[in-house]
Parts: structure tokens; C-alpha cells; sequence
């Protein structure tokens, strides 16, 4: 299995890497069981993304997800962010092997999950907005529910 | 960058010294064995004196070696042959490990749906067999028990030569895969009471594509591979020439050097054993003592093992892990998951494995490379931030 070289790059070079303390939103993502969990930090300015962060815990391609998503939505108004969808992720890293595509899965519900919890914060019911989170894409018992 | 080759338990370099042997029957030799004229009578004795050789380091006959295309083939071979040839006799009933070879288990589950009733026996936290609890599985049904000589991921020696007895004792076959183990221990099928013992060249510095099954005479398991007369009518098709020369003299040349090399890796495996396992959760899997000189399994909480492997391969380390991510599987390690381990924990599993290329550079290398690696991912990882929170909790 090979990765591209973008996804090497934002693995080894993982960009916006961290938390932010006083984060307007914070969304998790997957669980340890299936391996791997993201967790992605939002800073909301006048519905713009100020400032993202992430830690994920996975392999190489949930690693470079993470960082990308945060590149591709740092600086955009939240509409914009919740229109990433995981194939722009998968593109903007010149693809993702087969098996990893629900890395890519699991980016963009991070991204919702932050935009949700920064609705939540505010007393906004965000499942209007945001829709459904997703938390994993696969079947195999894990209890992940999808 | 130099590169440090640290996975010698997924595959070996080929010795220079076995592909020289092997040469002539790359390029003049080239003779089919079944052949009457020169090149194909002297092609038949090659392959004759390296069943010879081979039979010498388990303390075989001759006759009782059959060459096979590796350590799949053998396992499909022992397992099937003596399972159908014994069906027609009342025996259904297998028994072997949770966490044996895929070439062993997937061979069982195919023998499942034939009908076979297959049991499994535990694998303790320590990765080994428990030799009574193999008795207490052994029914009147029972027509093979096959446990792995040492495990390929965590490189525990099971107790053969108990596990053989209890075998003999109650009149059933033992058959082991001793693809790790051939040329790292000694074996001896006859003091081990081992009936059927599958092997390979390429873990041993030999080439790709070429094995071997012992049968002990007498014993008659249904042929896999019909055809050609080829091994006695055995196991037809050509004889991959060059391929069993170079089994034979990797094989030979294991079993020389062994000795020294046990030591020599002994030690340096648990020099960096003592190094790691100063990382702070951290674990060593299976057992510290009975496991192969060039093993060494380990488990770091909070992070995972592909992007381990990836950062360890931008520093020129090239090692494994039990990992879903590596495995191409959702699950990670069966091995690790059969000796307890919770599934967070597997997929934060590193295995290097080594051979006599190895050196105290290199060791000292990974022992330098890994805990950064470890500290670099952990510092990213949402799992380790909780596992510090839980500890600040306490």
C-alpha cells in the first residue's frame, strides 16, 4: 500500500497540530476500539473559522485527513465548512487507498461534530444545521453503530 | 540514510553464499529432474542431496522430507491430507491455537465446512500453550492437533516436545508449523514425537517460494497437489530446483551459525527489550525468556501502529505491527486480541524482529528512534491526553 506524496507530507508535517484552550467548539470523532479517534478544535469569529486544531489518534492517512481538513476550512465561514465533504479531503491529498477512504469519512464528520458543539454552546439546536454525525463507517461489531 | 531491516520475521535477504548454490540451477543446469539425459539427472541429484541436508537438521530420513512452494502450501497440506485421509476412520475433530498462522486457522475453517468439529485452544497472557489443557481437548474423534512451533508476531516457543507426548500418548497426529522457529531453535522431530512439520526457505536467508513438509513414515495424508509423479507420487508439479537447493543450504547454514547467533541476538533483543520498556505504558508481549533470540513485541498505549511504522520508515527503520491499519483487516492482530490484549491496546503494537545482519548500531539506533517516534505521536493523540487526565484524576 502506498500513500501520495500530500499524504505523507501532512503526515510527517502534520499542519495546525494542538488544542485551543478556549475553543468556541470541540468535536470527537470514532473510538480507540476501531483505531482511531479525531478531535477537532474550533475558534468562531462572526461565523468565520478563526482558528482550527487537531489531535487524532490513528494511522498515517487519519493523520493527513486531520491535517487537511483544518487547512481546507481554516479562514472559511462555517456554511463553507460544512460543505467539505470527505472526497474534496480525499482530492486535495491526490487520493487515499482504498481501505482508507473512511479516514476521510471521519475528517469531515469531525468538522460537523466541532460546528455542532460550537451551535450547541450558543443553545442552538445544531442537528438542523449539521445534520447527523457519523462517527464511523464500517461494520464489524465495534459498536460504532453504522 | 542508511536503512535498518528489522522485520526478518516477515522475510529475510537472500544469503549470497545460498544464491551461489543456487546459480547453477538458474543458468546451466536447467534440466528437468524426471529427465533421463546429464542435466536432468544431475538436477534429480541436486534435489536428492538437499533432502538430505534438510531431513539432517530436524533429525529426519530422508524420504520423509516432501518439497512443497512454502509454509502455506505445507500447512494446507498436513492439515487437509491427514484430516480427509482420517474422516473415513470416524475422526473429525481438530485442534489447534487461537493464534496460529492464517495458513493454519483459514485451513481450519475450510475444514469446518467439510464437517470437521475444530477446536481451539487458549493461548494464555504469557503467548503460550497450556500442554494440559491440550490433553483435557483430546477426544476419541480427534485426528490431528496443530500448534505453531514459535509465533510469527510474538515469537513465543510453545512447548513442543510436551505437546508432542500428549499427542503420541493418546495415538494422535502432531503436526507444527515451524516456519519460525526452523534455523532459531533446535528441532529434533524425533525426541519431539513431531508427526507432520511445515517449514520455509525464506525466513531463513533462503529464497521465496519454496518449503517443506516432514512426514513421519507411516503417516498418510491425503495428496493436495495431484499430478506428475514428482516426491514419490506425493505432491506433483516440477520440482523448483533452485529453489530447494536454496532451501537446503539456508537451512544448513542456520542450523551452523544457530549457537552463536542465539547468543548474539539474545542479548541485543533484550538489551533493546530493557531500553523500550522504559517508555512509560509500554508493555512486552508474550513471554520474556521463551521466545525466539530475534523478537520483540511491544505495545505502546495511546497511539497507533501503522503511523508508528511510517515515522520509524522515514528514519529508516523497517519493522511491523499488529495493527488494523497494517493488517488490511478492521481488526487488529488476532495473536494479540487471542493473548488478551483489549483492542486499543493492539493497535499500538510494534514488532522488530531481527537476524545475524543486525548490529548493536542498529539496535542502538531503534532504542534512540522509537521513544521519539512514541512521544511524537503520543503528543498528537486524544486517547494518550485522556490517559494522562485519567492518571491526574487518580
Amino acid at each position: 500500500m502506498a500513500y501520495s506524496e500530500k499524504v505523507m507530507d501532512h503526515f510527517a508535517n502534520p499542519r495546525n497540530v494542538g488544542e485551543i484552550e478556549d475553543a468556541d467548539g470541540i468535536g470527537e470523532v470514532g473510538n480507540a476500539k476501531c483505531g482511531d479517534i479525531m478531535k477537532m478544535y474550533i475558534k468562531v469569529d462572526n461565523d468565520v473559522i478563526t482558528d482550527v486544531k487537531f489531535k487524532t489518534f490513528g494511522c498515517g492517512a487519519a493523520i493527513a485527513t486531520s491535517s487537511m481538513a483544518t487547512e481546507l476550512i481554516k479562514g472559511k465561514s462555517i456554511n463553507d465548512a460544512l460543505k467539505l465533504t470527505n472526497k474534496a479531503v480525499m482530492e486535495a491529498l491526490d487520493g487515499l487507498p482504498p481501505v482508507k477512504v473512511h479516514c476521510s469519512v471521519l475528517a469531515e464528520q469531525a468538522i460537523k461534530a466541532a460546528v455542532s458543539d460550537y451551535y450547541k454552546k450558543r443553545g442552538v439546536d445544531p442537528t438542523l444545521i449539521v445534520g447527523e454525525i457519523k462517527e464511523c463507517d464500517h461494520d464489524h461489531g465495534c459498536g460504532c453503530q453504522l | 540514510m542508511n536503512r535498518i531491516y528489522a522485520d526478518n520475521a516477515a522475510t529475510t535477504a537472500l544469503s549470497p553464499e545460498v544464491l551461489q548454490d543456487m546459480m547453477p540451477y538458474l543458468t546451466t543446469v536447467y534440466g528437468n529432474p524426471s529427465s533421463m539425459y546429464s542435466i536432468g539427472s544431475e538436477a534429480q541429484k541436486a534435489v536428492e542431496l538437499a533432502r538430505v541436508d534438510v531431513a539432517e537438521a530436524i533429525n529426519a530420513l530422508p524420504r520423509e522430507i516432501f518439497f512443497t512452494s512454502g509454509g502455506s502450501e505445507s500447512d494446507n497440506w498436513a492439515i487437509k491430507g491427514v484430516a480427509r485421509a482420517l474422516k473415513a476412520k470416524g475422526k473429525n475433530h481438530i485442534i489447534t491455537s487461537a493464534f496460529e498462522h492464517h495458513a493454519v486457522l483459514h485451513t481450519c475453517d475450510a475444514l469446518k465446512k467439510e464437517g470437521f468439529e475444530i477446536t481451539l485452544l487458549d493461548v494464555h497472557s504469557d503467548g503460550l500453550v497450556r500442554p494440559e489443557e491440550l490433553e483435557a481437548a483430546i477426544k476419541d474423534t480427534t485426528a490431528l492437533v496443530s500448534i505453531m512451533y514459535a509465533n510469527n508476531e510474538i515469537g513465543t516457543i510453545q512447548p513442543i516436545e510436551e505437546l508432542g507426548a500428549i499427542c503420541r500418548k493418546h495415538g494422535v497426529l502432531f503436526h507444527t508449523d515451524a516456519v519460525q522457529a526452523m534455523g532459531n531453535v533446535p528441532i529434533d522431530v524425533k525426541k519431539q514425537n513431531i508427526d507432520l512439520l511445515s517449514m520455509t526457505a525464506h525466513k531463513l536467508h533462503g529464497p521465496k517460494g519454496c518449503g517443506a513438509l516432514y512426514i513421519r513414515q507411516g503417516v498418510r495424508p491425503q495428496i493436495l497437489i495431484d499430478g506428475g509423479a514428482q516426491e514419490r507420487g506425493m505432491r506433483a508439479g516440477t520440482e523448483n530446483v533452485a529453489g530447494i537447493v536454496g532451501l537446503a543450504s539456508a537451512v544448513k547454514r542456520a542450523k551452523a551459525t544457530m549457537e552463536q547467533r542465539t547468543e548474539k541476538l539474545t542479548r541485543l533483543r533484550n538489551k533493546l527489550i530493557d531500553s523500550l520498556s522504559k517508555i512509560e505504558r509500554s508493555r512486552l508481549n508474550g513471554d520474556r525468556e521463551k521466545r525466539l533470540p530475534g523478537n520483540i513485541n511491544m505495545c505502546f498505549e495511546g497511539i497507533e501502529g501503522e503511523a508508528l511504522l511510517l515515522r520509524l520508515d522515514l528514519m529508516g527503520i523497517c519493522a511491523s505491527s499488529g495493527s488494523a491499519c497494517t493488517s488490511g483487516s478492521l481488526d487488529p492482530s488476532h495473536v494479540l486480541l487471542a493473548i488478551g490484549l483489549p483492542h486499543e491496546i493492539a493497535h499500538g503494537s510494534l514488532r522488530l524482529s531481527f537476524s545475524d545482519e543486525t548490529t548493536e548500531e542498529d539496535i542502538d539506533y531503534i532504542a534512540k528512534c522509537v521513544p521519539q517516534v512514541v512521544n511524537t505521536l503520543r503528543s498528537m493523540s486524544p486517547v494518550w491526553e485522556r490517559i494522562k487526565q485519567q492518571e491526574q484524576g487518580k
